[in-house]
């Protein structure tokens, strides 16, 4: 268990030296850093198939950065050098509530059972009921649709969110020339 | 989109409804086999995919069936959306399957409660909307003419 805190730790560097650094193939590095050890999560938590998406889809990004950054330009000018002083009080803010709200999740969490144990508590119960919950032969169906009908509506608004992108892209109707928009 | 050679016409003309047809029955009956809405779906905007590009089609049907298409998707996630208040009707809670205990018997195709018609509105939703992709995508070189 004691390898996942060390991961979760370097994450936490990585992603804040990606955020921070003035240097953006450094910050896509830290940025694949962050990627590849949420694989390695996967693969402790013994989900090899989410692991081997995660390795395939942090692997195009980082390249894809990477080409990116090669073709234009290597430097971040937004970020400032120096403390500033207005960013004081939200600073101090975040991290009072991120201490009183990790002190609650604490207290909740540890009314749970122990991290990865037991395993199949949950599938157990759906493998054994499906049919006589849901009368529904196939055991997925009655997972996918019945005991988790919550995933399937998330999986169906982020089709209809891919599609609604798509058409708003390649729309044909209320787009304007490029010479009206320049003349406002 | 210009058709392509008769060939490829006639196996697409016999291809078409058996592709259709296995989808629609993948669609319907996701809850006793493996399959389901997504994958039938899927099987579903291939058939319609496979005549528009055999075929070909004129920019005046492929604006039609953009806007059609886009409508047919929209009115499966407002399907999908409205089984899952079924649940409130019986008294229970959203996406509850509460309608299982009344209708049909288990291993029947009319059976499973909300799973039959969700798979279909699924189905609907996705064939749709991976056609509308298609249109959108692949007569995109009209919108470059407008």
């Amino acid at each position: 268990m004691i390898e996942l805190y060390v991961l979760l730790a370097a994450m936490l560097v990585a992603a804040l030296v990606a955020i921070q650094i003035k240097d953006l193939l450094a910050a896509a590095v830290a940025l694949g850093i962050v990627g590849f050890s949420v694989a390695i999560m996967f693969i402790l938590l013994q989900a090899p198939d989410l692991a081997i998406v995660q390795i395939v889809i942090e692997t195009l990004t980082v390249v894809f950065f990477a080409a990116v950054i090669l073709r234009t330009t290597n430097t971040d000018t937004t970020i400032a050098n120096g403390l500033k002083r207005d960013l004081v009080f939200p600073t101090v803010a975040y991290v009072t509530f991120g201490v009183v709200f990790l002190i609650f999740v604490g207290r909740a969490l540890a009314e749970l059972p122990s991290f990865g144990s037991p395993t199949m508590l949950v599938a157990r119960e759906y493998i054994a009921l499906g049919l006589e919950k849901t009368g529904a032969a196939n055991v997925v169906a009655s997972i996918i649709l019945d005991f988790r009908g919550y995933d399937t509506l998330g999986e169906a608004t982020v089709l209809f969110t891919a599609v609604v992108g798509v058409l708003t892209i390649m729309r044909r109707t209320g787009r304007k020339e490029q010479n009206s928009e320049e003349r406002g | 989109m210009r058709g392509m050679s008769s060939i490829v016409q006639v196996i697409a003309r016999l291809l078409a409804g058996m592709l259709f047809l296995y989808g629609t029955y993948i669609v319907m009956h996701g809850h006793l086999t493996p399959g389901g809405g997504f994958a039938g779906g899927v099987l579903i905007a291939a058939a319609f995919i496979l005549i528009s590009l055999a075929f070909g089609s004129v920019e005046q049907t492929e604006r039609s069936s953009y806007t059609l298409s886009s409508v047919v998707e929209s009115l499966g996630g407002v399907m999908f959306l409205s089984l899952a208040l079924v649940g409130y009707l019986f008294g229970t809670f959203f996406f509850s399957n509460a309608l299982t205990y009344y209708i049909g018997k288990p291993l029947q195709l009319i059976s499973g409660g909300i799973i039959l018609p969700a798979n279909i509105a699924i189905g609907v939703k996705v064939g749709a909307g991976l056609y509308a992709i298609f249109l959108a995508l692949g007569a995109s070189r009209f919108v470059m003419k407008d």
